[in-house]
């Protein structure tokens, strides 16, 4: 697609190269964190980190699904599986994201647990003549992804399917942005926002930012894309006027998708949820109404997360709140690796130590 | 998982809820459900996890495109299509 590859044209890249060698020509540090799974991989993909000056510096945040649900939340997958005979469909991600006792989904299929991976959430339903108990769909996810599941359950609710159930470990970025603003440790000047949560949420979610003085600019994933962004957030900072930029109008427009968020919340409110190496944050999730709960799994089920954050040893929620680079890791790269991941920032594609340890060492 | 694809909408079903999209040559069954956009054969959207949701604008690409050469002071560049 002609339109992409002007995003990666190698001439943009060194003009845009140039013009933040320019404009941070100071001792000031700038502190960028991208909060997307995506974005931290592109930018390790494309070794952006690598040629741009040494006091800009690009901080990894919460941003990958699979990364920030917390290891008493993994567990309920592995609970499921252990006293049920049901079909779990689940995202690729998922398969090596181990549980607390050391064993991942691909150990457990192997003994002969029925796991399929899914790449849609409509996937499930070719499932329909294979139901044995049941056919659960753990649904993770931020707002790019949560109406997908919630237009999985509008198909279930108009067939009148039965034997399908969702468990519910997905989450929401407002809150969390929220936390990482009021983090006085995280010195953070701007923000890559991330491209394809804005096209569900449109630009509101990012006021918080700039009403503390803080760059916030929308990006997509090429390297111009992000490049100019980067740019952009300099020099909101140098200029000390802050205010949201959508650079990714391609795809993501003012308002967001009300269309996507209206199924959303017809299947779902808000819940509390537990965030890996945070804790429980109010609201941050979803859960599926009372109308439709007997569609919820973790109630057919009687599942409930334990307050385990965690594996021990694993810094993965210091990687998430920005605290540590994964190299800082005491195992990573030596117990931890993405073919042995101890925690799931090694596993998962969009994971930071994953990115990291791929093109970065 | 959350790798959002762009796909050029090859075929949409009469009810319009789903269509086939090409991304990079590979064909892939896409639901409209959530899309808010009306779609014709020929647009690109932008694909996640199965379901298409965003129509891409290939004049806001140029838009930004001219933004950014809007940094350049120099010699000619030479812009590969
Ligand atoms: S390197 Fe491995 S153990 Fe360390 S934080 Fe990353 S995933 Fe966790």
């Amino acid at each position: 697609m002609e339109m992409i590859s002007r995003f990666r044209d190698k001439d943009i890249v060194k003009l845009l190269l140039e013009n933040i060698f320019k404009e941070t020509e100071t001792d000031k540090i700038y502190n960028i964190m991208e909060v997307c799974g995506t974005h931290t991989m592109s930018i390790s993909r494309f070794g952006i980190r690598g040629l741009l000056p040494k006091n800009v510096r690009l901080i990894s945040g919460p941003g990958c699904p699979v990364c920030v649900t917390s290891q008493g939340e993994i567990d309920m997958i592995f609970e499921l599986l252990k006293y049920n005979d049901v079909i779990a469909a689940v995202y690729g991600d998922l398969m090596k994201v181990p549980g607390s006792d050391g064993r991942n989904l691909l150990d457990l299929k192997a003994e002969g647990k029925d796991i399929r991976v899914v790449i849609s959430p409509l996937d499930v339903l070719k499932l329909k003549n294979e139901q044995k108990k049941g056919v659960v769909f753990i649904s993770i996810g931020f707002e790019t992804t949560n109406p997908a599941t919630a237009g999985l359950i509008e198909v279930i609710v108009n067939q009148g399917l039965d034997g399908f159930y969702i468990l519910t470990l997905n989450k929401t970025m407002p809150e969390i942005i929220d936390i990482l603003l009021e983090d006085k440790e995280l010195n953070v000047d701007g923000f890559l926002c991330p491209g394809h949560v804005s096209v569900m949420t449109g630009e509101s979610l990012y006021l918080p930012i700039i009403k503390r003085n803080k760059a916030a600019v929308i990006t997509g994933f090429e390297p111009v894309d992000i490049l100019y962004s980067i740019l952009d957030i300099i020099r909101q900072i140098n200029c000390k006027n802050f205010f949201i930029k959508n650079n990714y109008g391609r795809v993501v427009n003012s308002i967001g998708n009300e269309k996507a968020n209206g199924l959303v919340y017809k299947y779902f409110e808000p819940a509390d949820s537990i965030w890996r190496g945070v804790g429980t944050i109010k609201n941050s999730g979803l859960k599926i109404r009372e109308q439709y709960k007997y569609l919820d799994a973790s109630e057919r089920f009687g599942l409930h997360p334990s307050d385990k954050l965690e594996i021990d040893g694993c810094k993965c929620g210091e990687v998430l709140k920005g605290k540590i680079l994964p190299n800082k890791c005491n195992l990573f790269g030596l117990m931890c690796t993405p073919e042995n991941p101890v925690g799931p920032c090694m596993v998962s594609s969009e994971g930071a130590c994953a990115a990291y340890y791929k093109y970065e060492i | 998982m959350c790798l959002g694809l762009p796909g050029k909408l090859v075929e949409i079903s009469d009810d319009k809820t789903f269509g086939i999209v090409d991304i990079a040559g590979t064909k892939r069954e896409v639901s409209l459900m959530i899309l808010p956009e009306e779609v014709e054969l020929g647009d690109y959207v932008m694909v996640h996890v199965g379901f298409a949701i965003s129509k891409m604008d290939e004049a806001q690409a140029e838009e930004t495109l001219k933004a950014i050469m809007e940094y350049y002071d120099g010699d000619d560049i030479e812009i590969q299509g």
